[in-house]
């Protein structure tokens, strides 16, 4: 008999989802990376064409389409959106390659940091223009 | 053979039924596995283009950042965007965008538990393909209508 490899688990299913492993979040980041990512649909077809119908523009006109208060707000949710799906996507990258623990969180932390410190310059670049 | 101390590992560790360790084998099998069939090749393509958007997001701060310091600043970024390599740049971060997009638009469509048989897989497949493709240029139609 092989007992010795048969790990009797005393909690129940429903136990274990209650825990939600290890990183006590469950599903919450998977979730928001699709929450993020249906928010980015319309928000990255309406930049990307605007920004092909930008080209060859001047400065004037740039900064005029960019300090429009409609623009300026889709600009600030992509900005928000973009950066936060950027974090939680480049975090699977790493917790999927990276087998050391010690630089897996070290990379991660500074993924987020990096991101974090980009969104807010260039979401204050579109405040500075818009207001 | 050694037993490790890893925790990813220690998954990859097993024993016969004799009880001496055994080390499983990884899956997929890199040198027989074919990386390139369209499931697995557009897969990680997924990855990469995503990984490739995070740099691109750079040149997106750098133009708002250029646009929020001056003319001077904005002229040096614009030069740069409209020069052979920023447009190659552009050009690819459009590709990159398109298919990560729709790509993104089929992997909510098996989240939402459609379209994992076999024939559907490799049919959104070619569309996401071929979408991109197309959206990319009409992306640049518009660009090229704008500058004229």
């Amino acid at each position: 008999m092989s007992d010795k490899n048969v790990s009797i688990r005393l909690r129940s299913p429903l136990g274990r989802a209650r825990g939600m492993g290890s990183a006590k979040q469950g599903s919450h980041h998977w979730w928001m990376q699709r929450v993020s990512s249906m928010a980015l649909l319309p928000l990255m077809l309406w930049f990307v064409i605007s920004v092909a119908s930008l080209a060859g523009h001047s400065y004037a006109d740039t900064i005029l389409w960019i300090g429009h208060p409609f623009n300026a707000t889709l600009l600030l949710l992509t900005i928000a959106i973009g950066f936060q799906h950027t974090a939680s996507g480049l975090q699977v990258v790493l917790e999927d390659y990276v087998a050391d623990e010690m630089s897996r969180t070290a990379y991660i932390l500074v993924v987020k940091a990096a991101c974090a410190l980009f969104g807010v310059l260039a979401a204050l670049a579109v405040l500075k223009i818009a207001v | 053979m050694s037993i490790e101390n890893n925790a990813r590992d220690a998954t990859m560790v097993g024993r016969r039924t004799d009880g001496t360790a055994i080390r499983r084998p990884l899956s997929p099998h890199m040198q027989v596995y074919d990386m390139f069939q369209i499931t697995s090749g557009m897969s990680i393509a997924h990855r990469i283009t995503g990984s490739i958007w995070a740099v691109g997001l750079l040149f997106l701060v750098w133009w708002l950042v250029a646009a929020a310091s001056g003319p001077e600043a904005f002229a040096t970024a614009q030069w740069f965007f409209s020069s052979f390599i920023g447009m190659l740049v552009l050009f690819g971060l459009s590709a990159v965008a398109w298919y990560h997009t729709l790509a993104g638009v089929r992997h909510l469509m098996w989240d939402a538990g459609y379209g994992y048989d076999i024939p559907t897989v490799h049919r959104t497949g070619r569309i996401v393909l071929i979408g991109t493709g197309v959206l990319t240029v009409l992306t640049w139609f518009i660009a090229i209508i704008a500058w004229a």
